[in-house]
């Protein structure tokens, strides 16, 4: 905070700050806290107990809409990134071309069409599809796929394209200068600048296909279901306290990512600041911040 | 090395072949056309056709009726989805819950991003991680949670019951109430991210020129902190009111039974009442009615897009 | 700036001529023409410099020698080769760009080694390649570092070592001192030369700073709007500047501009002195034809007027008033008013300002000298 702010406004921004956390977490929190409920009425609290984990792990249909739902969330995350990569990477190399317009308004679109006209859509083309050329047979993975791949394209695109235009040009040119064909350049320069858009395009596209209901809903088929479909089903029902264990692996997960990114990073700086000799978290400091036993 | 013919013979041939650079811009081009143009294509052909039983349930645009090809276009569908009351509420109110989700989002969003803009640098990037980090949790757990906090015998009612402020449960879920706490939950992170890249970027030094200027701190921020982040606000609205116009889960799990959302009416349309036709052109009215803040949108991103360059 | 013209370094120059060839060059960008059948030489092992202010078109020829534009007329040819059309990674000539254009996902010594990488050479030939090009910038120490943990000057060092590796027939050079702080830009200057020397490559460099390019350059070139507006060594484009937009670019100059005398073709008629200047020798001109005329600074000499002003028929003489003194040092500028308004700038280095009996100040009268000799005739 600058110096000019009072006490009391301080604690007031404090305060505010922790209201909305408060919010933001609050059902996380219950979430992991009643997964460990003995009470089958959710919101009653008995005692501690690991009954809904164990039988989290005997429900067969949960896990197997599980499986299909991690399947499913590779398989579209790998894809999304090679399909929005590969249209950011136009956006921002070629300034001109025929149908630029239509092509920027089909990648910003998406970004916010409501869900269900997209499901919509691609559930109607694929049954004209199949109508027409036999293909695809019936909906399932396949066009779940495709949908999902749907929803994170234009998220990649748009993160690589923001990230390749403020890359410096001279870049690419010292390459060509100094020998590398355009091919070579994509790989030795572009790709590595672009590196942490596509990994948090990966991160983003998984995350968006294991936790998609409507999409999914629109384009599984009678053999397939997702993770989301089955939840919402028994939700609706009425509550069911395995989704509370489920929700805390979930929460699990990420938490073990994210810390897990921030060790790794921490773990990088160490051995870059090793192999040059300096103490740790030096390595990232300004040099004109350093101490200077180089000169 | 080639021979002179066969060197001559590719150059000829080269005409036929695409370029490098027009297979890399079509590739793309050709995905999204395939599976974002065509598809609408297909939702406006069949908001053409009329119901019917069998597989597809719909009528086909062009058949061969009596050895003859024949055109069948109806607009029952647009006839039912424009003048039915039903429907005109469903849009008319979908719309109303996504402006009152937006300005709601904007009153909690805008004082979080702004703190968290003025606070420093290595703390603002823990804050905003903090922020976004419930989104990367299942979101269909979330509002499931919403459920056990919110409903008559959830958490929200037995800690008041329990303190004695209340005598009966409250109903906080199932109405507008459950609704907009759901809504607002999901969408907070929409508008906290653009507000506070907008904010995050602008020049300090502006704010301490209007201080020397002599504004007041309330008037520095109605001056030049509001005006200059509008472009945040308009990106951070569009991007919560847009999509919240065909929400279905939220209003599903935590709305009225009988609050009318057009997300919800098209669901039921297509997978209850196997009415294709009908949930077609109710999507089609809805691009359109969407059409204009969506091209904002995209006016928004391109200007964000030439500040960048 | 003064730049005193400086006694000849070591240099290579004087190599074969027409090493690389300009011919008749040409570069639009839509209705903009910003090089304009520029032709000019360079010869083998000579260092040579492109002079001019922003926009007059010398980094896009030093572009097109690289390949990284294409000249919309015109043909390059290096080394008897025309590769005015070949793309950058195939032309023997490397660059050294203005921000250096390291790579930051690479280390040093990666970085220096991938041109070579690209040429295919064998790993062991490399490694020795770059030790000996790290060893030449000095900058052995920091092979494994990442650019991001190099000063400025660390950066550019790479970066010649990176250009240089490859042996190229042609260096080229953009703005190599423009991101350095000035204190060590002379420095600098003194060791790029003496490393540009020592491997022996030809080198065409860009800079918009006159005092590199006298310093660094064998020769120059002073381009504007696209042209060429002269071309020899620093020595000879300073002391007869061709035009004058040279005499101004290079140095300071007092320029006057008059009619050539009835009766006498070595005198000028100059409205804004009091009396007409005086050359060493008669011009070829009709009486009453318009000269341009250019005189330096340091060729006036200044000394306070006791009154009276001799008059001397082979000297050029003024009266005027002290208006700004600017103290630099190692010289003073003073900027002197005539009557008629007139302000001409006279530098007085320090030596002599120190011998004065009375050193001229603000307000003060003063007379100024000038040899006729001094006298460089513009147009």
């Amino acid at each position: 905070m600058s110096s000019t702010t009072t006490r009391p406004q301080r604690l007031a921004a404090r305060a505010w700050l922790a209201l909305v956390f408060l919010f933001l977490y609050g059902p996380i929190v219950s979430v992991v806290v009643y997964s460990f409920n003995e009470s089958q009425v959710a919101s009653v609290w008995t005692r501690a107990s690991l009954r809904w984990y164990a039988k989290l792990l005997e429900d067969r249909e949960l896990i197997d809409a599980g499986w299909t739902s991690l399947v499913l969330a590779f398989a579209t995350a790998f894809t999304s990134v090679v399909v929005g990569a590969w249209a950011g990477y136009v956006l921002a190399q070629y300034r001109r071309f025929r149908g630029r317009t239509l092509f920027t308004s089909m990648i910003n679109a998406p970004m916010v069409l409501p869900e269900v006209i997209s499901g919509i859509s691609l559930l109607l083309m694929f049954v004209g599809m199949e109508q027409l050329i036999g293909w695809p047979p019936g909906r399932g993975l396949a066009t779940m796929w495709i949908g999902h791949v749907m929803l994170c394209v234009s998220y990649v695109a748009i993160t690589v394209h923001a990230r390749l235009s403020a890359m410096d040009e001279s870049l690419v040119e010292a390459a060509k200068d100094l020998g590398a064909t355009p091919l070579r350049v994509f790989f030795d320069i572009t790709l590595p600048q672009i590196w942490a858009a596509l990994i948090s395009g990966w991160l983003l596209s998984f995350t968006i296909s294991l936790d998609d209901v409507i999409m999914s809903a629109f384009l599984s088929g009678p053999e397939t279901t997702t993770l989301p479909l089955v939840v919402l089903s028994r939700v609706r029902l009425g509550l069911d306290p395995e989704v509370n264990a489920l929700g805390t692996l979930f929460i699990v997960a990420v938490g073990v990512v994210v810390i897990g990114q921030g060790w790794w990073v921490m773990k990088r700086e160490q051995r870059q600041a090793r192999s040059l000799g300096m103490p740790n978290g030096m390595s990232s400091m300004p040099v004109g911040q350093r101490p200077a036993p180089f000169s | 090395m080639a021979t002179t013919s066969t060197l001559i013979a590719g150059t000829k041939l080269k005409r036929f072949v695409p370029s490098g650079r027009t297979l890399v811009i079509a590739t793309p081009f050709v995905f999204l056309l395939v599976f974002f143009l065509l598809p609408f294509l297909a939702v406006l052909k069949i908001s053409f056709a009329d119901s019917r039983l069998g597989v597809p349930p719909y009528t086909p645009l062009i058949a061969m009726v009596h050895d003859k090809l024949t055109l069948h276009a109806s607009l029952t569908s647009y006839l039912a989805v424009l003048t039915d009351d039903f429907y005109f509420w469903s849009y008319i109110n979908s719309i109303r819950v996504a402006f009152v989700t937006t300005v709601l989002c904007l009153a909690v969003g805008y004082p979080t991003a702004l703190l968290i803009s003025k606070a420093n640098p290595s703390r603002r990037a823990m804050l905003m991680m903090a922020i976004v980090l419930p989104f990367w949790t299942s979101y269909l757990v979330r509002v499931y949670a919403w459920i056990g906090i919110l409903k008559d015998q959830g958490l929200v009612n037995d800690l008041l019951l329990r303190l004695g402020l209340i005598d009966t449960p409250i109903h906080l879920m199932q109405n507008s109430f459950g609704l907009y706490v759901g809504m607002v939950y999901s969408y907070l992170p929409y508008m906290i991210l653009p507000l506070y890249a907008y904010l995050v970027k602008m020049n300090p030094s502006l704010v301490e020129a209007a201080g020397d200027l002599g504004a007041r701190p309330w008037q520095v921020f109605a001056t030049i902190t509001l005006p200059m982040s509008l472009p945040g606000i308009w990106a951070g609205s569009l991007l919560v009111f847009i999509p919240s116009v065909g929400e279905y889960v939220i209003p599903e799990l935590l709305g009225a039974p009988d609050e009318l959302m057009i997300g919800r009416v098209m669901w039921v349309d297509f997978f209850n009442n196997i009415a294709w036709p009908l949930a077609a052109a109710a999507t089609c009215v809805m691009v359109v009615l969407l059409l204009l803040p969506m091209a904002w949108f995209q006016r928004l991103q391109d200007k964000e897009a030439v500040v960048a360059a | 700036m003064n730049a005193v013209p400086r006694p000849p370094r070591p240099s290579n120059a004087g190599g074969e001529d027409g090493f690389l060839r300009v011919e008749g060059v040409v570069k639009r960008f839509g209705p903009a023409t910003v090089v304009d059948h520029l032709n000019l030489s360079v010869r083998r092992r000579e260092v040579f410099a492109l002079l001019g202010s922003s926009g007059c078109g010398k980094t896009t020829l030093l572009r097109m020698m690289a390949g990284l534009e294409t000249p919309s007329e015109g043909r390059i040819v290096l080394d008897g080769e025309d590769i005015t059309h070949l793309p950058p990674y195939q032309r023997p000539v490397n660059m050294m760009f203005q921000s250096y254009a390291l790579f930051p996902h690479m280390t040093v010594e990666t970085n220096v080694a991938y041109g070579l990488k690209r040429e295919g050479v064998a790993k062991a030939e490399i490694a020795e390649r770059v030790a000996d090009a790290l060893e030449l910038v000095q900058m052995r120490a920091y092979a494994r570092h990442k650019p991001s943990q190099l000063s400025g000057g660390q950066q550019q060092r790479v970066a010649l070592a990176r250009s240089l590796v490859k042996r190229p027939k042609l260096l080229l050079l953009d703005e190599p001192m423009s991101a350095l702080d000035k204190k060590i830009r002379q420095q600098t200057q003194f060791e790029l030369g003496n490393i540009l020397y020592q491997v022996g490559v030809t080198c065409v460099m860009v800079t918009h700073d006159q005092e590199e390019a006298m310093t660094m350059a064998d020769r120059l070139a002073v381009m504007s709007e696209g042209k060429l507006v002269q071309l020899g060594t620093p020595e000879e484009v300073y002391e007869s500047p061709a035009t004058r937009f040279a005499a101004e670019f290079i140095g300071s100059a007092n320029v006057f501009t008059g009619t050539v005398a009835d009766g006498d073709a070595a005198r000028i008629d100059c409205p804004e002195l009091p009396s007409p200047l005086a050359l060493p020798n008669a011009m070829n001109a009709r009486p009453g034809a318009e000269v341009t005329l250019s005189v330096r600074p340091e060729r006036i000499t200044v000394a306070l007027a006791n009154g009276h002003v001799p008059s001397h028929a082979d000297t050029n003489q003024a009266l005027g008033t002290v208006e700004q003194i600017g103290y630099m040092g190692s010289y003073t500028l003073y900027y002197l008013r005539l009557p008629s308004q007139r302000v001409v700038v006279a530098n007085v280095p320090r030596g002599v300002l120190m011998a004065m009996p009375q050193q001229p100040d603000y307000g003060d009268v003063v007379e100024l000298h000038w040899s006729p000799r001094s006298l460089v005739v513009l147009n």
